[in-house]
């Protein structure tokens, strides 16, 4: 038998059919919905008369529009409450299990999906959310989608895709201390760009990667699509089971033990050929940041804005611009910028693992009175689990609140807004003009990172 | 909904030489707080189309009344970002019928293709040229042939044959779209459950 990768194993068990010279329907096995992609798609299937297909296998959570203080009281903007309410009653409708603001388990969806064991190896993963990537980390195909793409899956369960390339990215060796996942990513992406995976479907794998714990994973994972990969997926191991077992949607006793033999076959054959690799020594990343607008304009903390000297036309207009929107000068050094916002949390870095690391970062220190941090939980559960091990302790004394979970300045469609102009060092994955709010000025990087320039008020090296 | 039908379109083409134009341009978040899919047309590259207080920004190619048409050129890595179908939307709404780029997001690219908006990949010499007849000649004009797959730079007698998915060419040529598609292989999916299970 040819040997296959563990992308092609985990697509061709899915494949309905294929259409000559065209898209195979792709059968999905989860379908993650939330409130921003969710309402036109109900409204065409209701259009057609039809109904949810599979509601069973598919899950709701507002995550996008929600406020991260005060969740008890009704949503005060009239536009997010009402998509908020639109997919409460949608849920409704079509019998939809829905994580809504006040369940215990409520957050954002990625982080919730694999928070309750519903994200699972071999499966197909759809959402209207392009960091659907994120549960590729458990070893399954796992991407973003378009409305009229929910709607498709709404109606039948399955969507129509043509097959990607495959690209295989290794990371060899060791991670140098207080260098993480989200450092791996911002390092490729600036290596290969943000076009660098278009088309593609990615596996990460090599020593590095395996080392990584769930989190960091997903970390990564979700950050695949930065480099316009279609997703990011990694081969299940004993890390991803041991992360799994005992979940709540988890399977239980013999049934656990039958999945756990089938998910132990999930990976890529000796020999398996991909259409693009790339190899990366762990060794030579060091804590990233980026300055400019978007993901792939990062460099190591040490390092200088490239000058764009080799750049010509239409590149070296949109990098001129970039550094504009930015304030920054062509080969300044960022180390020392003074910065005003803070931003802990997102689907990228809104995890306990997270939180841990910025806890015993500041712990014992002050934050610098200047900044602004924002401190959000992705979900209620890692919530909780910031109280119960004691590190909303820790961010007090150094001067930090904690929020409730959500969307919050990933994207700023609540209240959560960076003023215009202000230079912010965010956890999340996207730096585009804007994306904070108008005008803000988005520095991407690891909760390290973010820590030490809370404290210091300054881009600073975490490992000073 | 059947999306519109396409076969060939003549027209002037705006200009947009900028790249990696992300989703969170072409329509910023903030603007997806609607539950219904109308208007988002006007907000269109809001924040580069008007200034803070609402008034357009007359170096913005979309106030600049020189140019016009049914088809939008832009920089290399169009429709980069989040998976917001909105964007397709927007461009759609605002009258564009075609976009034409040296690369496209993926994502982007599915979603328009969804929504009867024809994405049209050139290279990167094609679209300099593109770029340059527009400079000299603002309703300069282009003719995109989806049935030959040909688009016509017509002021520098140049054509590109661009590639097009068998499959997403016959549903814009005849105005079908995938849940049709889907739900007649209702039957089909059914059995493919069964036997997983
Ligand atoms: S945290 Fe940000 S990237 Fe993640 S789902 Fe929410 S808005 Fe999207």
């Amino acid at each position: 038998m040819e040997p296959t990768t563990l992308f092609d194993k985990i697509w061709d068990a899915h494949v309905v059919s294929k259409i000559e010279g065209g898209p195979s329907v792709l059968y999905i096995d989860r379908h993650f919905i939330h409130e921003v992609t969710s309402p036109v798609a109900f409204s065409g299937l209701e259009g057609r008369g039809l109904k949810v297909f599979r509601p069973e296998n598919t899950v709701a959570t507002p995550d996008h529009n929600v406020p991260t203080l005060n969740q008890h009281l009704p949503i005060r903007e009239e536009l997010s409450r009402k998509q908020v309410e639109t997919l409460t009653a949608n849920c409704e409708r079509h019998h939809i299990p829905m994580y809504g603001l006040s369940h215990k388990w409520h957050g954002i969806v990625h982080i919730i999906g694999p928070e309750l064991g519903i994200t699972q190896p071999g499966m197909t993963i759809v959402c209207g959310d392009s960091h659907t990537s994120t549960h590729g980390a458990f070893g399954s195909i796992a991407f973003g989608i378009g409305t009229s793409e929910v709607e498709m899956v709404f109606a039948s369960q399955c969507i129509l895709q043509p097959k990607p390339k495959k690209m295989r990215i290794n990371v060899e060796g060791k991670l140098a201390k207080n260098v993480t996942s989200k450092d791996i990513a911002l390092y490729v992406i600036s290596k290969i760009s943000t076009s660098g995976g278009t088309g593609h479907f990615v596996e990460f794998a090599g020593s590095a990667i395996r080392s990584l714990s769930m989190e960091a994973r997903m970390t990564l994972c979700n950050m695949s699509i930065e480099c316009g990969a279609r997703g990011g997926m990694i081969a299940p191991d004993e890390t991803t089971f041991a992360y799994l077992k005992g979940r709540q949607e988890a399977p239980k006793g013999a049934d656990w033990e039958l999945k756990l033999a089938e998910w132990k076959k999930l990976k890529t054959d000796d020999h398996a050929v991909f259409d693009t690799e790339y190899t990366f020594d762990a060794a030579d990343i060091t804590p990233m940041i980026t300055y400019g607008t978007n993901p792939g304009m990062g460099v190591g903390v040490e390092g200088s804005i490239p000058t764009g000297d080799n750049l010509t036309g239409s590149d070296k207009a949109t990098f001129l611009k970039s550094l504009e929107y930015m304030g920054f000068q062509p080969g300044e050094k960022l180390k020392g910028k003074k910065i005003d916002y803070v931003f802990i949390g997102s689907c990228t870095n809104g995890r306990i693992e997270d939180f841990r690391l910025f806890a015993e970062y500041i712990k014992g220190k002050q934050k610098a009175s200047w900044v602004t941090a924002w401190i959000v939980p992705g979900s209620k559960k890692v919530e909780q689990q910031i109280r119960e091990e004691g590190l909303v302790e820790i961010m007090e004394s150094a001067g930090f609140a904690l929020r409730q979970p959500g969307c919050s300045a990933c994207l700023a469609m609540n209240d959560d807004k960076i003023p215009e102009g202000k230079y912010a060092v965010s956890t999340s994955n996207r730096n585009f003009e804007g994306r904070q709010g108008p005008g803000a000025r988005t520095m991407l990087a690891s909760p390290l990172m973010a820590a030490a320039a809370a404290v210091s008020g300054v881009i600073s090296d975490p490992r000073e | 909904m059947a999306i519109d039908k396409f076969h060939k379109i003549i027209s002037s083409a705006v200009p947009l030489p900028i790249e990696n134009v992300d989703t969170d341009q072409i329509i910023p978040a903030r603007f997806l707080k609607a539950v219904e899919r109308k208007g988002f047309g006007d907000n269109l590259f809001r924040d580069w189309r008007y200034g803070k207080d609402g008034t357009p920004n007359p170096e913005f190619v979309l106030n600049n009344p020189k140019y016009s048409g049914k088809i939008l050129v832009a920089g290399k890595n169009f429709g980069s970002g989040s998976s917001r179908e909105h964007a397709a939307w927007s461009v759609y709404d605002y009258g564009f019928r075609v976009v034409v780029s040296s690369f496209f997001a993926d994502i982007f690219k599915g979603n328009v293709l969804n929504n009867g908006l024809l994405p049209v990949q050139v290279s990167e010499d094609f679209l300099t040229g593109m770029f340059e007849s527009i400079e000299k000649n603002p309703v300069a004009s282009f003719e995109v042939d989806l049935e030959n797959q040909t688009i016509r730079n017509v002021s520098l007698s140049t054509e590109f044959k661009f590639d097009i998915n068998p499959y997403k060419k016959e549903c814009l040529l005849k105005g079908y779209d995938d849940i049709d598609y889907l739900l007649s292989m209702k039957t089909k999916i059914e059995a493919f459950e069964l036997n997983e299970k």
